[in-house]
């Protein structure tokens, strides 16, 4: 039984994670771990596992039952899809996007991390870094996920060995540095045992740092916003006209980026319109400012023409338009994507006629070789893509912001979303790497 | 244990960190309101649960001052709480709401469905729930369901494309990538829209303090005629309970979630204001779905089987 503090019961703050990993490195049971020693297991639950182990004739719950959802999973001992997992600390509440790592692998993956500010990629520690850990490093490295945890298994099996992890963490860290992930940390766990998972572990003295749980609940979870580009996508017009606001007329959505202040001159893409913001609404309370990623609504100083599908961003900081894209993409249906595609392009709240005018390159993620004119995608691919949309977008590079920069492609046929699209560079150039003084002597 | 709710949150994050209610509301009217743009009809489910109570305060916000642009749909077992069916008319007169209603009575009268042999109504629900989606072309349907409430839920997406028997098929999801939901559908298609999505019962009832919405007493303990089914406490009724051998007492209870009452339990509890609520979710080791619903209890994949059948 736990003790309730008023902790459990105030505000925290959110954060959402994925993880990478096969069934072989033991990802389903540092999942059903984290779940299982931060109490997010309920009695029913567990009951449950234990009914299911027991009738396969395992002796101790298979932790790894309690992130199978469907029955066409565990009648054939897989996981087909995305599932999300809720589970909260003191500190946080958590939301995972828990990946298989079989089938659809890069497809759910790149699902998964879209939303994630994290990402914990596992390996295990006897086989060290191979093939689907560099995947997984390059999968993290394009969709921007601003934190990355290696977390190094199964130590128990290399008699947890110092050398043996810091070989391992240091050849990741190298690799994935090179791709521009801006911050690896590398934590050496045994989630069957339940080493450095939730409690530290009494069998690797030698590592100083902190569990995985204690990572997860400190990371930050917000940017200096002074940095960002402020941008909100237009997804309704709010005009009442009623007898008590009769000229009400407000501009709805979630800042995807950056802040925006009362009295700031803000130009409307693709229009090019300038107004001033008149004030901020915040789900009925008005306020000076407000900052991603809050659902506001803006009130402008001018009655100018504004709809569904425009930026409203600051005239000082507005992106070029164009209706020239060239991005990464994911291909995620099962039907492929070929030059000349007619598409549907969903960027922010707008969405347009496309064409897809060429496919430069398809990048092999285990190696990250181009093959030059593939002729086309199939599901799983990763490729550069040159598309050409029917009206001017205010596109930001994916690097800059996640939100903006980003879209999807939607076969208007019948309305299956085919690709997943990052604007500009696939990889971000490398940075030195910084000095971690805050990072309890783990250097390498 | 104390009964103290903290509203400040205490970490090392940035001043713009939004609280973790902040967020879930944010993305939550976020959806509403994509909805509202693409949509030509939608439809809010609405029974009176706590969830569908939160739902409709979030589209309240996120259209505030103007009025929600989606009408209310109530699928009525028949089995209805009259408390909750008091909250119910009382919320669509304050808010001037439209209300359409789904009633399984009308079908079992007209003997499209038949009664089942266990008195339980909820699977009885799916074809009144299709045929008015059908009937009044509803092209979007918000329900509150929650991913953290049952593993096939777990797997739901935000926008859940139904074809036009509502039929859930997991292998057509669509995978839903940043914030870019994909609302295409086929004429006489729909998509289920589920804004809770990443809600938990405790965010819910974290949130419903915070806010301060008036909720159905029946959520807060008070002394009920119950007698003991399947392990939980069920209200004696019209619908058929007490059986022989079935003992009715008095007790101090409330619910967790309201559903049928034939298959919707009470749970003991002392449990008597929202903060008290909380402090007992927070300390409960049995999910709500497992405490208090006995069609849940079917089978191990009795909530998959009804999802592609069409249910919510």
């Amino acid at each position: 039984m736990s003790t309730v503090t008023t902790e459990e019961l105030s505000e925290t703050t959110l954060l959402r994670f994925a993880t990478a990993g096969s069934v072989d490195d033991g990802k389903s049971t540092l999942v059903g771990r984290l779940l299982h020693d931060s109490k997010s297991v309920l009695t029913d639950q567990l009951e449950a596992v234990e009914r299911a182990s027991a009738s396969r004739g395992q002796e101790a719950p298979d932790l790894a039952l309690l992130t199978d959802g469907l029955r066409a999973e565990r009648e054939q001992g897989i996981t087909i899809d995305v599932a999300y997992r809720y589970f909260a600390t003191p500190l946080r509440r958590f939301i995972l996007a828990d990946t298989p790592g079989h089938v659809q692998y890069t497809r759910n993956m790149v699902t998964g991390a879209s939303t994630a500010e994290l990402t914990v990629i596992l390996v295990d520690a006897r086989n060290g870094v191979v093939e689907q850990t560099r995947r997984h490093a390059a999968l993290a490295a394009l969709l921007r996920v601003p934190h990355v945890v290696l977390a190094v298994n199964k130590m128990d099996l290399v008699d947890y060995e110092e050398k043996v992890f810091a070989g391992i963490a240091e050849e990741f860290t190298a690799y994935a540095t090179e791709l521009g992930v801006p911050e690896v940390t590398a934590i050496p766990i045994s989630a069957l045992v339940g080493d450095n998972v939730v409690e530290p572990s009494a069998n690797m003295d030698w590592y100083g740092g902190p569990t995985v749980l204690e990572h997860l609940e400190t990371v930050p979870v917000s940017h200096d916003l002074s940095h960002c580009h402020a941008r909100l996508p237009v997804q309704y017009v709010i005009r009442p006209r009623s007898a008590e606001h009769p000229d009400y007329r407000g501009y709805a959505g979630q800042i995807a980026a950056g802040s925006f202040h009362v009295g700031e001159e803000v130009t409307v893409l693709p229009s090019g319109r300038t107004s001033k913001v008149a004030g901020i609404d915040l789900l009925g309370e008005p306020v000076d400012v407000a900052w991603t990623t809050q659902s506001v609504t803006l009130l402008l100083e001018d009655d100018i023409d504004i709809s569904r599908g425009d930026l409203i961003v600051p005239s000082k900081d507005a992106p070029a338009t164009t209706q020239d894209i060239e991005a990464t993409v994911c291909h995620v249906a099962d039907a492929p994507l070929t030059v000349n595609h007619r598409v549907l392009l969903k960027h922010g709240t707008r969405t347009v006629k496309a064409i897809v005018k060429d496919i430069p390159s398809r990048l092999t993620l285990d190696d990250l070789s181009l093959h030059p004119h593939p002729g086309q995608l199939v599901a799983n691919d990763i490729g550069r893509v040159k598309i050409r949309t029917a009206e001017p977008l205010p596109v930001d590079s994916y690097s800059d912001s996640r939100r903006t920069g980003s879209f999807i492609l939607i076969d208007p046929n019948d309305g299956q979303t085919l690709t997943a699209g990052m604007v500009g560079e696939s990889f971000a150039s490398p940075e030195p790497v910084k000095d971690e003084a805050e990072d309890d002597g783990w250097d390498f | 244990m104390t009964t103290t709710v903290a509203t400040v949150s205490e970490g090392t994050d940035s001043p713009y960190a939004l609280s973790h209610l902040d967020a879930l509301e944010s993305e939550a009217v976020h959806i509403f309101r994509e909805v509202a743009g693409e949509f030509e009809r939608p439809v809010i489910l609405f029974s009176g649960g706590k969830d569908s109570i939160v739902m409709l305060h979030l589209a309240l916000k996120a259209f505030r001052p103007a009025s929600v642009p989606f009408s209310l749909l109530h699928v009525d077992t028949g089995h209805n709480f009259p408390e909750v069916l008091d909250y119910r008319d009382r919320t669509v007169a304050e808010h001037g709401l439209r209300l359409h209603v789904a009633s399984v009575q009308d079908y079992i009268d007209r003997g499209v469905l038949k009664e089942r042999p266990d008195g339980t109504r909820n699977p009885l629900q799916t074809l009144p729930l299709t045929e008015k989606i059908q009937a009044e072309k509803f092209d979007a349907v918000f329900g509150g369901g929650r991913r953290d409430e049952e593993k096939a839920r777990a797997k739901e997406r935000v926008f859940s494309l139904r074809d036009e028997f509502s039929q859930w098929d997991p292998r057509r999801q669509r995978p839903e990538l940043w914030n870019l939901y994909n609302g295409r559908h086929a004429p006489g298609e729909h998509v289920r829209v589920f804004p809770l999505s990443n809600w938990t019962e405790l965010d819910v009832w974290q949130y419903i303090a915070r806010e301060g919405i008036e909720l159905p007493q029946i959520y807060y303990a008070h002394e009920r005629e119950v007698f003991k089914r399947a392990g939980m406490w069920l209200t004696a009724g019209e619908w058929g309970g007490p059986k022989d051998g079935e003992t009715v007492e008095k007790r101090l209870v409330r619910y967790r979630t309201v559903g049928d009452m034939s298959c919707t339990g009470a749970v003991d509890s002392e449990a008597d204001t929202i903060e008290k609520v909380i402090v007992e979710i927070a300390a409960s080791r049995l999910t709500e779905r497992g405490a208090t619903r006995a069609d849940d209890k079917m089978s191990e994949a009795a909530m998959e089987d009804r999802k592609r059948e069409g249910y919510f």
